[in-house]
């Protein structure tokens, strides 16, 4: 078998040499400050040039301010308006909720009405619950009324580097096959889901309609041995940036050998059905 | 134009029922992503405290499948420091007398220990590129798994030997504050999280020079592990040293000793 010395454009092709572009869509990026680091792209504006020389047509952005803030209001108006502000319609604002604060109902309403947001996001590790109590059940209920998508990131950082004072054990899904049979219109996308949660547990809740994305998808072609696993509308691109490298989740993309209509399912084809079902 | 040599794969999470049916699939799939060569170690399924026995067997495996793909790829000798002479012997059949040309140490004993000495030097003595795990776990470290601490301890009393410290203690910002000052240590960013700012910090706190791009597949993604170097905000030519030209530097002259030209 000869070898060669392989371009490095060729694994990782730059956006200004693909032809076509096609439309790319990442359902997973935060914008804001980390609370332990400085990312290297958390200026909103370098996010952005990032996503767009990656040919990203949409991003769906929450807000790093989610895991230990109180004042969700104003983090949420603030995430609105950076959305606003820059991308020119790149970033759609996803909302962050905790539903153990008091009155979180009128944050829900406010991403709903004010804000005009198609979705909320959720971070059951920081705000310390699970999601098998009751409150979970109620935002649920809310969420599904007013026809929001929900994500829920399971982690946002390996748990073996956590700051020791700041733990936040991966958020468990095991009631979730369950619960959402009670709710069969909500739209739940698991966000970091595959750094804990492999096998069987994936096919459960892929079988109740969740959603997921290939942020923290590991394993050789691990994008395309799942997509042989999961109903064909499962799975959406993610990247969680700024917090990784964009270019973690892109060239998951090239890695497995994916036909052209995973290809077109993976990049946007699901995102934008799970946005607009 | 970038040369890419990973550091660190494994026949584990990948498909094939033989140790070459495995190797043809990692490299088809390496292939995709421009990677020119892959070092492999440990064998299917791999002990974390191997017997001699297991040596053997976990070694052998990995003749296996570098036998077949020779030009593709490197074997790197497992060992244990609880079984010395055992390990000797290993390096000796596999290195010495066979074609591998590396070693790699794992989670069976911590590395700070004397036991560790006459295989570094005998590993020295054939010029093979040393390879040692570390981990800075906040939930607890195996009880053989080694921090990086413990991995400049064991640079100290070896300073003209290489030694490359696997995953930067995957805590990288605590792993490269502790082998920054250990000038013959070098970071492995395989096996991690792909969080971005990691490279940058190596590169900034260790020079290009003393960092290696490795992935740890097939159980981590080529992706996730190749995004740290295209994602870094650094010098391109940085990044050439970091996907492979670094490694040819090391393993250059166990690859002259042995008249393997690449």
């Amino acid at each position: 078998m000869a070898t060669s010395a392989i371009a490095l454009s060729a694994a990782l092709p730059s956006p200004a040499a693909q032809a076509k572009p096609a439309a790319l869509i990442d359902t997973n990026v935060s914008l804001s400050r980390w609370p332990f680091r400085r990312c290297p792209l958390d200026d909103t504006p370098a996010l952005v040039a990032k996503l767009r020389a990656h040919g990203v047509t949409q991003a769906w952005a929450g807000t790093f301010d989610a895991l230990l803030h109180k004042d969700l209001t104003t983090a949420n108006a603030r995430l609105a308006d950076e959305c606003a502000r820059h991308g020119k319609g790149l970033l759609l604002p996803i909302g962050a909720i905790n539903p153990t604060l008091p009155d979180w109902e009128t944050d829900l309403r406010r991403c709903a009405e004010v804000h005009q947001m198609r979705g909320v996001r959720l971070h059951p590790n920081y705000h310390g619950y699970k999601l098998g109590d009751p409150l979970f059940g109620r935002f649920l209920a809310a969420a599904t009324d007013r026809g929001l998508l929900v994500q829920i990131a399971l982690v946002m950082e390996d748990d073996r580097t956590q700051l020791a004072l700041a733990k936040a054990a991966p958020t468990d899904t095991a009631p979730l096959p369950a619960l959402l049979k009670k709710f069969p219109g909500a739209r739940v996308q698991l966000l970091n889901a595959f750094r804990t949660l492999r096998g069987k547990p994936v096919l459960d809740l892929a079988a109740v309609g969740v959603r997921f994305e290939i942020a923290t998808l590991e394993s050789v072609e691990g994008a395309g041995n799942l997509l042989k696993q999961l109903p064909p509308d499962r799975l959406c691109f993610g990247s969680h940036a700024p917090f990784y490298y964009f270019e973690s989740a892109k060239l998951k993309l090239q890695e497995s050998d994916l036909t052209p209509a995973q290809r077109a399912a993976l990049t946007h084809d699901n995102a934008r059905k799970l946005l607009n079902s | 134009m970038a040369m890419i040599w990973d550091l660190h794969c494994h026949l584990s999470g990948v498909d094939g029922k033989t140790p070459e049916k495995r190797m043809a699939q990692l490299i088809t799939i390496a292939g995709r992503m421009g990677i020119e060569r892959l070092c492999v170690y440990m064998g299917m399924p791999w002990a974390r405290d191997p017997s001699p026995e297991d040596l053997r067997r976990e070694n052998d495996q990995v003749l296996q499948a570098i036998g077949k793909f020779p030009d593709r790829t490197f074997g790197f000798v497992y060992l244990n420091p609880k079984h010395v002479e055992a390990s000797l012997a290993e390096l000796e059949r596999c290195v010495a007398n066979g074609p591998m040309v590396g070693v790699k140490l794992w989670v069976a004993h911590r590395c700070s220990g004397p036991e560790l000495d006459p295989i570094i030097q005998r590993a020295a003595e054939l010029k093979a590129v040393i390879f040692q795990h570390t981990w800075f776990n906040v939930t607890g470290n195996l009880p053989g798994e080694s921090t990086p601490l413990e991995l400049v301890a064991l640079a100290r009393r070896h300073p003209n030997t290489p030694i490359i410290c696997g995953h930067t203690g995957g805590d990288w910002e605590l792993g490269l504050r502790a082998i920054r000052g250990q000038r013959n240590l070098y970071a492995d960013l395989a096996g991690s999280e792909p969080v971005a700012g990691y490279t940058e910090m190596a590169v900034r706190e260790l020079g290009a020079g003393r960092v290696l791009y490795g992935s740890d597949a097939g159980g981590r993604s080529f992706s996730s592990q190749l995004g740290k170097v295209f994602g870094a905000n650094i010098p391109e030519s940085a990044k050439k040293l970091i996907l492979g030209e670094n490694l040819k530097r090391l393993m250059t002259p166990i690859l002259k000793a042995k008249g393997i030209k690449v």
